[in-house]
């Protein structure tokens, strides 16, 4: 059923180095094929690295110079024997050495498949599985920081004590139900209601960190408005190039448009490419303010950018109305300059905390801006050390559902429906929790009731 | 070596008169095959080697299921139960649970009679030694006498007879239950024909003499005063104004240190012991060690029968040596004085891996051979019986040329446990609870005629005058329920459509 795999796990391109993994119960044999050593590829010892030659098996050709890591079963990534090969990491060099694999009968791995077969082998659960791909997508340092956290298995844990919770509970409905004459305690009304809200509760706090989870891996879509030279070129120059921590340009791989994230204190920002939005006949440019018009609604955070010496102009005034009641930071430019602008007119729409006034020809003022976009989407801070974050919409979906149920199961206790039909509200939350990290075999059931209770003749 | 000889064709054999084997006899007679019954011993048929009750959560469904089949079980402990209880009346009606004491002395000779007056159906007695059987295709039977013995198909219902083995303390010897003759040939057949074979274990606890139990010491635990009954057709019995009662007595802080001090001597812990046990079923021993800060457990006290002073000791199932058996049951309140008349054993058998089967209970190795029972691993009389009465279903219409009967999880209880069975498997004698279904709140005890009577009377099992009662109980049931719910609840809805005919059969179901 396992077949052997082979991909280049290295990015295309020129490089120093390039590297090969091959997964599978005959990958050593089938790299030995090509690889001329000191010592044959089957017989060296697990996880040490060979040097040697890539070499056609047939005319004895020598493609590449390369170092061979073996990690055999079941101490590797994919808990099946693993060979990593190194090679001169340009594209030609990367590709003979592919080619020649698969000539061997090994087939070309697909997108993400070394990382399924941890999972289905048990080395990994959904959620890490999930994560690594968070991991090699971060655009932050928290964001990494994050996403190693449920690499290491730290929100499986939580949901696992959850479920475990619930699991308990179920075995003892269970245990009322197949023997209803044993000396085991009735189920109560009060021991639904203990547990089912307990877990809502721990739900309900994973599901306050969703948001900032979400923040930090998908970045936080940044509209940047305001009206033509007011400074917003500038200031997402002075974004992009001083705090430029990744910036990655993904055509077409996740949305058509183009973004550009920039790294603010921490922060991922997703910065989202406005025109300036004013009334024009012009319909090319008409559809240009349409778009505008759909990204700032669609923005989670607006930085609306206003040169503080000049008077406030009737567009101005429009946009703060339009943009009231969203996270929006008012940002006072050119400071440097002599001030025109009537600051109260604007603060008393604006809470202070939320206008920041900077030069951007001085560079001044982007630590404050830093500190109040970091104020408006974490109160203060990112505990990005201390907390799990649930980020994936896969797993907020499944925490809703989950919760959902709970909150069925403890009405049907206050309506005193009888246990049996409790239980299926109760089974549903503990399904939903278990499809978070891939697990819902019903025999751990069975397993909880005849470890937790001593039955039978 | 003995002389073979010819000694009969038949259409279906059953080998195993136990509660899978009579259901299958039963159903695959009844459906018209000429089908021959054989057995160890006949002594021995529908024989109940551990409790003496059928029914319970989940159990009793199945006994309710097999009844709205057409099957034998329901009727047949309606005739001879000393005590009736329904179960989990406090929960939901799905759960409800019917659960019989029976007499297991009148239950026996009772389905040894229906049997033997069954037409189409031949009891014999005789030991299966081995299987005939052509290029995978099953033909026949060989019996130790030498007898051959021919048929379309054949269902191997061994229960714990096969390679069976006593284990008691220190004492081991090879026997089926009860210190029968285990079938030891029949299981290297199995092997030979490429079968993989598991070792399971099981167990029994001591029976003790009424006459020096101290009742006073006990609670009582008495009948229904208005049983219901397990068959539909049963309407009125008049075992149900002399029910016997139970006892309920607990073990003592003594009985824990007896055992405690003897665990050296316990099959359990020394490694004797090889096959998988269920863990829904430990014996004393077991329990005490892994639920040690329990301090004490239940013990039941149950009649065997209405004419004979043995009461089984329910809750005491043990493999201990008989000495120590004896001190374990005097360290109880209640049997200070009491004198065991059989003792408790351990036993274990060899099983079928029973992913090796179809759903419709025929395996996949050799055509026409089907099994059933404790052969495929599960445990209990009414998870055999239910699974006895599919397989005899499937050997009759494999002889008629007919696609088999196979019921969905959604429609039945027997329906889990053969699909976990031949699909999951099982790793320790499978017993069913009512937590295996995932559809609990429909497959309820008091629909179960209107989930399987329409397949019942297909098949050939439910008889013309039962099937207009039937229909007669679903118009009322329709009309009932309809002016409640304009979709009809599933009763009404159903049984009026149940009674239009070739309804809900395999071919259909594609």
């Amino acid at each position: 059923m396992n077949d052997t795999i082979a991909a280049i796990s290295t990015p295309l391109g020129e490089g120093g180095i390039a590297v090969i993994r091959v997964s599978g119960e005959q990958a050593v044999e089938l790299t030995g094929h090509l690889f001329r050593s000191k010592q044959k590829l089957t017989e060296v010892p697990t996880h040490t690295v060979q040097y040697g030659t890539i070499r056609d098996p047939d005319s004895g050709e020598k493609l590449e110079e390369a170092l061979v890591t073996v990690m055999r079963a079941p101490r590797s990534f994919t808990r099946e024997d693993v060979v990593e090969i190194g090679c001169h990491g340009g594209i030609v060099a990367v590709k003979r050495v592919l080619d020649a694999l698969l000539e061997q009968g090994i087939r070309l791995a697909e997108p993400g498949e070394f990382t399924k077969r941890a999972f289905l082998n048990g080395r990994i659960d959904l959620t890490q599985a999930e994560a690594v791909i968070d991991l090699i997508r971060a655009k932050s340092d928290r964001a990494f920081k994050v996403a190693m956290k449920q690499v290491d298995g730290k929100l499986s844990k939580r949901i696992g004590q959850l479920r475990h919770r619930l699991v308990e509970l179920m075995a003892h409905i269970e245990v009322n139900i197949d023997y209803p004459e044993h000396d085991v305690a009735e189920m109560t009304s009060a021991m639904i209601e203990d547990v089912a809200s307990g877990v809502i509760a721990e739900v309900d706090e994973l599901l306050r960190t969703a948001e900032q989870g979400k923040i930090l891996r998908e970045g936080i879509s940044t509209a940047i408005i305001g009206k033509p030279n007011v400074g917003k070129s500038s200031l997402l120059n002075a974004l992009a190039q001083e705090n430029r921590a990744i910036v990655t340009d993904i055509p077409g791989t996740t949305r058509d448009v183009i973004e550009e994230y920039v790294n603010v204190g921490g922060i991922p920002l997703r910065l989202l490419d406005t025109a300036g939005i004013r009334e024009t006949s012009d319909i090319v440019e008409q559809i240009g303010v349409e778009r505008s018009r759909t990204a700032l609604a669609d923005a989670d955070l607006i930085l609306l950018v206003l040169n503080r010496s000049e008077p406030l102009s009737q567009e101005e005034m429009e946009l703060l109305e339009q943009i009231r009641g969203r996270q929006t930071i008012v940002i006072l430019n050119k400071i440097d300059l002599p001030p025109q602008l009537d600051e109260e007119q604007i603060r008393r729409l604006v809470p202070d905390e939320r206008i920041v006034e900077l030069s951007l020809l001085e560079e001044k003022g982007l630590p404050q801006l830093e500190k109040a976009i970091s104020s408006l989407f974490f109160r203060g801070g990112i505990e990005a050390n201390e907390l799990t974050y649930v980020s994936n919409a896969r797993h907020i979906h499944l925490f809703k559902q989950a919760r959902r149920s709970l909150q069925d199961a403890i009405a049907a206790n206050v309506q005193q429906v009888p246990i049996d039909m409790i239980q299926i509200d109760l089974r549903a939350a503990w399904e939903q929790l278990g499809e978070i990290i891939g697990d819902s075999v019903a025999e751990s059931l069975i397993d909880q009731i005849f470890s937790q209770f001593c039955l039978g003749k | 070596m003995t002389t073979g000889y010819e000694a009969g064709q038949y259409e279906v054999i059953v080998i195993g008169a136990g509660h899978a084997g009579c259901e299958a006899a039963l159903a695959a007679a009844r459906m018209g095959c000429r089908t021959l019954l054989l057995t160890i011993n006949l002594d021995m048929v529908a024989f109940m080697p551990c409790n003496p009750s059928i029914g319970g959560p989940a159990k009793g469904h199945v006994v309710r299921e097999i009844d709205a089949l057409g099957g034998e079980m329901g009727r047949n402990i309606d005739k001879t139960f000393i005590q009736m209880r329904m179960l989990n009346t406090g929960k939901g009606p799905a759960v409800h649970a019917l659960r019989a004491q029976a007499d297991k002395f009148l239950y026996q000779h009772t389905m040894k009679e229906t049997i033997e007056r069954t037409p189409n159906l031949t009891l014999r007695q005789g030991m299966v030694e081995d299987l005939i059987v052509e290029e995978n295709v099953v033909k026949g039977v060989v019996t130790k006498t030498g007898a051959q013995y021919y048929a379309h198909s054949v269902v191997l219902t061994t229960g714990t007879y096969l390679r069976g083995k006593i284990i008691m303390g220190e004492l081991m010897y090879e026997s089926g239950p009860n210190n029968q003759q285990p079938s030891v040939k029949l299981s290297e057949a199995l092997r030979r024909l490429g079968f993989e074979l598991v070792r399971f274990k099981t167990g029994t606890p001591p029976r003790v003499h009424k006459e020096t139990i101290d009742f006073s010491k006990t609670e009582i635990q008495p009948g229904d005063a208005e049983p219901k009954y397990f068959s539909y057709e049963t309407e009125s019995s008049p075992r149900a104004g002399e029910q016997l009662p139970c006892w309920l007595t607990y073990t003592s802080e003594e009985t824990h240190q007896i055992i405690n001090d003897n665990l050296h001597r316990a099959p359990m812990f020394s490694g004797v012991i090889e096959g998988t046990g269920p863990r829904y079923c430990p014996s004393i021993e077991d329990k005490i060690v892994r639920f040690s800060d329990k301090p004490k457990h239940q013990i039941f006290l149950e009649p065997e029968g209405r004419y004979t002073s043995e009461y089984y000791v329910q809750g005491l199932s043990t493999s201990m040596p008989e000495d120590v058996q004896l001190n374990i049951l005097r360290s109880i309140p209640g049997l200070e004085r009491v004198e065991m008349m059989r003792t408790g054993y351990a036993i274990e058998y060899d099983a079928v891996v029973p992913t090796q089967l179809k759903p419709s209970l025929e395996t996949k190795l050799v055509s026409g051979l089907f099994t059933a029972g404790q052969i495929n691993g599960t445990s209990g009389y009414e998870e055999a019986a239910g699974q006895g009465i599919m397989a005899g279903i499937n050997a009759a219409r494999h002889v008629q040329g007919k696609e088999p009967v196979i019921l969905d999880r959604s429609e039945a209880y027997i329906g889990v446990l053969i699909d976990d069975l031949v699909t999951k498997g099982t790793n320790e004698p499978y017993r069913l609870l009512t937590s295996r279904a995932e559809y609990r709140l429909l497959l309820r005890h008091d629909n179960a005629d209107l989930r399987l009577t329409p397949t019942g009377y297909d098949i050939g099992l439910i008889t013309e005058e039962r099937y207009r009662q039937f229909c007669k109980k679903g118009a009322r049931r329709a009309r009932v329920a309809a002016p409640e719910n304009d979709k009809g609840t599933a009763g009404g809805a159903r049984s009026g459509y149940a009674c239009r005919s070739g309804y809900r059969l395999a071919e259909q179901r594609g």
